[in-house]
């Protein structure tokens, strides 16, 4: 677990296996949170929060709780329960101390919960042989490059207000064909870090 | 047995009808419902995976409707989201091992996305926007809808990519033999050009539909007979039954 495979597994979750281009996690808030570049940038925080956290809780749970107990089908339940309880602590947060940020995520902030790339960290890093600082390094890695996506189509989004789009394409049709090329873009990362 | 008590009665089947259709068609996902597009994208790379997976949507949307719509009177407001949660994570469980006795292939390409159907945007919104307002009859019905209408779209993304990916439908060639097949549509980039180009079809779908009717209108009006308005559309791409009943 030397310093420079931390590093290799940073770069790994958040460039070359991305969450939204490469790993198909967490497209709904990536599509409906990507129009200003602040409430992308606010949703990146707060997902990096929620993932960093109930990735280790996870992890946790998955060593310490549910394998010596012989109870492995329980992961879903206990690891969605777990991202709830973190997202609505979350919730009270904000509201508590940037009603503004507040109101700007409206429906997304409890949505987070739903966000397939939060727990699918969970199950990933559960399914995994890492130990807790690997575990630390993948969750903020993915959490980053998940950011990076959802920040970049902001920008994008933002350029593109003043383009001249097709009526049919507008909306989630656009930010789809976008991701299409920003995927192609990020494929090649594939070839940054050998055979893994 | 309660019937629907609203102002005119509608025979049950018609409304047990209803409800189905509604999510075959009207509100189908992810193309007219704008959720629940990450298993859309991941496992569409073959039709075959879009029917398990589909399978699996339905399984887990209709135990969860239907189990939800049971105990609705039972459940306190304040905790009834935990409890929708558990129940349907329970059932995604129940849904995850039997995929991995009966079918372990398909189990292994659908990967992580049966245990992500817990955070599938679909079923805890019918469940609490749904099930837990109406009868277990309702809930079934709008379990299947729902079920079938998302499994149709995933169906047609894995055409389009399966097609053109591997030149193969539900594994049989049907392309002809000096077909290059485009690698990319099985890739991520297809995945996403594949869900645009449709989403944008559907919206072009949508907005002529209501120019047509739109025009119609015009001339109902222009003729003085008095004729209602078969369309409100809220959103990109949505639309209402009234409109699907229209050719």
């Amino acid at each position: 677990m030397s310093f420079s495979s931390l590093v290799l597994l940073f770069v790994g979750s958040a460039l070359i296996n991305n969450f939204i281009l490469s790993r198909f996690l967490g497209i709904c808030a990536f599509l409906g949170v990507s129009k200003r570049l602040e409430t992308a940038l606010g949703m990146g925080a707060a997902v990096t929060f929620v993932m960093t956290i109930s990735g280790a809780v996870s992890w946790a749970i998955q060593r310490y709780i549910l394998v010596p107990f012989h109870l492995p089908f329980l992961q879903y339940v206990v690891f969605i329960l777990v991202i709830a309880t973190l997202v609505q602590f979350l919730e009270m947060v904000i509201r508590r101390y940037s009603p503004s940020l507040y109101e700007a995520f409206g429906i997304y902030l409890p949505l987070i919960t739903t966000n397939c790339a939060i727990l699918g960290v969970a199950l990933l890093v559960a399914g995994s042989d890492y130990g807790l600082l690997e575990t630390l390094v993948f969750s903020v890695g993915s959490a980053v490059g998940w950011t990076l996506a959802i920040v970049l189509m902001a920008g994008l989004r933002e350029e593109l207000e003043f383009a001249d789009v097709p009526l049919s394409l507008q909306g989630p049709a656009l930010s789809l064909l976008i991701a299409a090329i920003m995927s192609l873009t990020f494929m090649g990362f594939s070839g940054l870090v050998p055979a893994s | 047995m309660s019937a629907v008590s609203t102002g005119r009665e509608p025979s049950k089947l018609r409304t047990l009808g209803t409800d189905f259709l509604r999510g075959v068609w009207t509100e189908s996902s992810p193309f007219r419902l704008m959720i629940a597009f990450c298993p859309a994208l991941a496992v569409t790379t073959a039709v075959v995976n879009g029917l398990a997976m589909g399978a699996a949507v339905i399984f887990v949307l209709v135990g969860t409707n239907v189990m939800v719509s049971a105990i609705r009177k039972i459940v306190p407001r304040e905790v009834r989201i935990p409890v929708y949660t558990i129940i349907i994570a329970t059932f995604v469980t129940i849904a995850d091992l039997v995929l991995a006795a009966t079918v372990p292939q398909v189990h292994k390409v659908l990967g992580l996305f049966v245990p992500l159907i817990v955070v599938n945007c679909i079923i805890l919104g019918r469940a609490e926007a749904w099930a837990s307002h109406v009868p277990v009859d309702r809930a079934l019905a709008d379990g299947f809808g729902y079920g079938i209408g998302y499994t149709i779209s995933l169906v047609m993304i894995g055409i389009v990519r399966e097609l053109l990916g591997s030149g193969s439908l539900l594994g049989h060639p049907v392309m002809p033999p000096g077909f290059v097949t485009w690698r990319v549509m099985l890739q991520p980039p297809g995945a996403f050009l594949t869900m645009g180009a449709i989403v944008g079809l559907f919206n072009l779908g949508s907005r002529l539909a209501k120019e047509r009717a739109a025009r119609r209108l015009e001339r109902a009006r222009g003729s003085g007979a008095g004729v209602t308005a078969a369309t409100t559309g809220t959103g990109a791409g949505a639309s209402t039954a009234g409109l699907s009943l229209s050719n």
